[in-house]
């Protein structure tokens, strides 16, 4: 990590796509470590298309996408993961991996080719684990934890790789009402340790909880950027979603006011 | 158990069956007469080390060899395809490298070509595996599609052996192809076995250098890549290897089944699914494993049992419980 500068993930009029054709185009965003940009849209909006350029899989058709002020087409795989990582949608590992090991897995672009971890990276992982608060699960096999666990000691693997930016894939879906808010909550306490976080969800709300900016994705552009609360209005809900939301401000009761959404449902 | 004193375990037990196994046969030598004559050149006996120069010796670094080399291919695969279901002999890599070799040995090639025909066979074979898994399974890699396209092309090179074995010459090249088809130490060569081992060696050393790699590539291409890896030049390391162990143990001693798929199951068991310490085990597993069939190949009956028949016999019923236990709980 370069310190005091200013490091940024830029995409810059880019079309984005597959075999030279873009379907998405005229894509412009910018992620600063310490932000949250949460990616609202439809399903087959292009929500993994823009993740698979910025992670460096495929190339954007036109314009370009910058990490740290280089083409990221231009980079390595290993310089791409030294910045952003990756936190996929949860789901079952195809051997019993311990929690532990896992974790490790993200220390993989600091190690030289031949090497495996040692006790500094062992370290790391135990304390991006406490981090999460699952430092208790550190010897259970992966694939005996709830959803809500192994979607954490993923972020925690994806710590681990000491990257300034995370871009996390729906990081929320398939976890039960508290372990969402939970999830939430973690990844609020990631951009206060100056992590630049890049978020894909189904819930305008949870836009309201975490983000610090919303970008919205449909029709093959990004029809919104800005705000939470200056992008989503009843409006963009019902244009993005197709069915009415109403958005108010909880009332004060002891805690912060937060704005809120609400569907009508008759 | 900490991984180094489970794999110092791993080498006592396997030191301990070798032991065993080069006292045992039609002519018995007692372990404190081999331990003797090891470490002080001095025996009673001046056949023993006729016998054990002559004989045992090189069926016992073959033995380890291939079991060594069947096992850390197969815990390579597994990791590799992220498919605990495939093995040398599934992914059609065994039947692939039987049918090169085979074809060496009808056209009366020498040592080397024979091996690298086994290679070439080998190789041809995983590739085809995987490209038509890819076509049939439109890149969603199942883990099912892959072991159904092994078994396919496997049995293609299954047939064109036969075909070999129609037209081979029935009173000498025939029972040479078949007898070494259905695996054996018996009529191992030194000149061989030398070249053998040094290609065993060959692929097992970068195979346990990269085995941390083989981790972060189980999670699929895109994720391996997301974590840092350079997954394209590590795929390719990591099958040339692989196919390279595997085929040249297969061009010296035959088709020997079920060892590459069960033993990477059983060191699981042992050292986790870690494949720092899961190839290293199953390296040393299969080893002992290997070395505890062919002493019960060579001393069990009168007349000497394949190799490939007491594994199968051993691995099937084997791999139903392992089957039968996974499916309880998650892979």
């Amino acid at each position: 990590m370069v310190n005091g500068e200013k490091i940024t993930i830029e995409i810059r009029g880019a079309g984005l796509g597959y075999n030279g054709r873009a379907i998405l185009h005229g894509i412009d965003l910018e992620i600063v470590a310490g932000d949250i940009v949460c990616l609202l849209g439809q399903n087959g909006a292009g929500k993994t298309t823009l993740f698979r350029t910025m992670l460096g899989f495929i190339r954007p058709v036109y314009g370009s996408v910058m990490l740290a002020g280089r083409e990221v087409s231009s980079l390595s795989a290993r310089q791409i993961a030294r910045m952003v990582s990756y936190v996929p949608q949860s789901y079952v590992m195809p051997f019993p991996y311990k929690v532990s090991d896992v974790v490790l897995f993200g220390r993989s672009v600091h190690l030289g080719l031949f090497a495996s971890p040692g006790s500094r990276d062992r370290k790391i992982a135990a304390e991006c684990l406490d981090l999460l608060g699952m430092g208790h699960l550190f010897s259970r096999p992966f694939n005996e934890l709830s959803g809500g666990e192994r979607q954490m000691v993923i972020i925690a693997r994806s710590l681990a790789q000491e990257a300034r930016f995370m871009i996390l894939d729906e990081p929320a879906s398939n976890l039960d009402y508290g372990n969402q808010v939970r999830v939430i909550r973690k990844i609020r306490e990631l951009a206060g340790r100056s992590i630049g976080i890049l978020m894909a969800t189904h819930h305008p709300d949870h836009a309201f909880m975490a983000a610090s900016r919303v970008a919205v994705l449909s029709g093959g552009t990004l029809s919104h950027n800005g705000s939470p609360e200056a992008m989503l209005t009843p409006e963009t809900l019902r244009h993005v979603y197709g069915v009415e939301v109403d958005v108010f401000d909880t009332p004060p009761n002891g805690h912060a006011s937060r704005r809120v959404c609400a569907p009508v449902v008759e | 158990m900490k991984g180094v004193s489970l794999i110092l375990l791993c080498v006592v037990v396997l030191a301990g069956l070798s032991l065993l196994s080069l006292g045992i046969g039609r002519y018995p030598v007692s372990p404190v007469a081999i331990l003797s004559w090891l470490f002080s050149g001095e025996c009673a006996d001046r056949n023993l080390p006729v016998v054990l120069l002559g004989i045992r010796i090189p069926r016992l670094i073959a033995a380890v060899s291939a079991g060594g080399a069947l096992a850390i291919s197969g815990a390579a695969y597994q990791g590799l395809f992220r498919n605990p279901m495939v093995s040398p002999d599934i992914l059609g890599v065994s039947s692939g490298s039987g049918f090169g070799a085979a074809m060496a040995i009808l056209l009366s090639m020498p040592v080397a070509t024979v091996q690298l025909m086994s290679f070439a066979g080998g190789i041809t074979a995983v590739m085809a595996a995987v490209a038509v898994s890819r076509v049939i399974g439109r890149n969603n890699d199942s883990v099912l599609v892959l072991v159904l396209s092994g078994i396919v092309i496997s049995s293609l090179f299954g047939a064109l052996l036969s075909l070999l074995k129609y037209i081979a010459d029935p009173l000498d090249k025939l029972p040479a192809i078949t007898y070494w088809l259905m695996g054996s130490f018996a009529d191992i060569r030194t000149a061989e076995l030398g070249t053998a081992v040094v290609m065993v060696l060959a692929g097992t050393i970068p195979l346990l250098l990269v085995s941390w790699r083989v981790n972060v590539l189980s999670f699929g291409e895109e994720e391996a890549r997301s974590l840092g890896m350079h997954t394209g030049l590590m795929r390719v390391v990591i099958i040339v290897c692989a196919t390279l162990v595997t085929a040249s143990m297969i061009s010296v001693c035959g088709i020997i089944g079920w060892v590459g798929l069960v033993v990477p199951h059983i060191s699981r068991f042992m050292a986790g699914a870690n494949h720092r310490r899961n190839m290293p085990v199953s390296f040393l597993v299969g080893a002992g494993f290997m070395v505890a069939v062919d002493t019960i190949a060579r001393s069990a009956a009168p007349v000497e049992i394949p190799i490939g028949i007491i594994t199968a016999v051993l691995g099937a019923p084997f791999f139903i419980w392992i089957m039968k236990r996974s499916s309880a709980r998650a892979w």
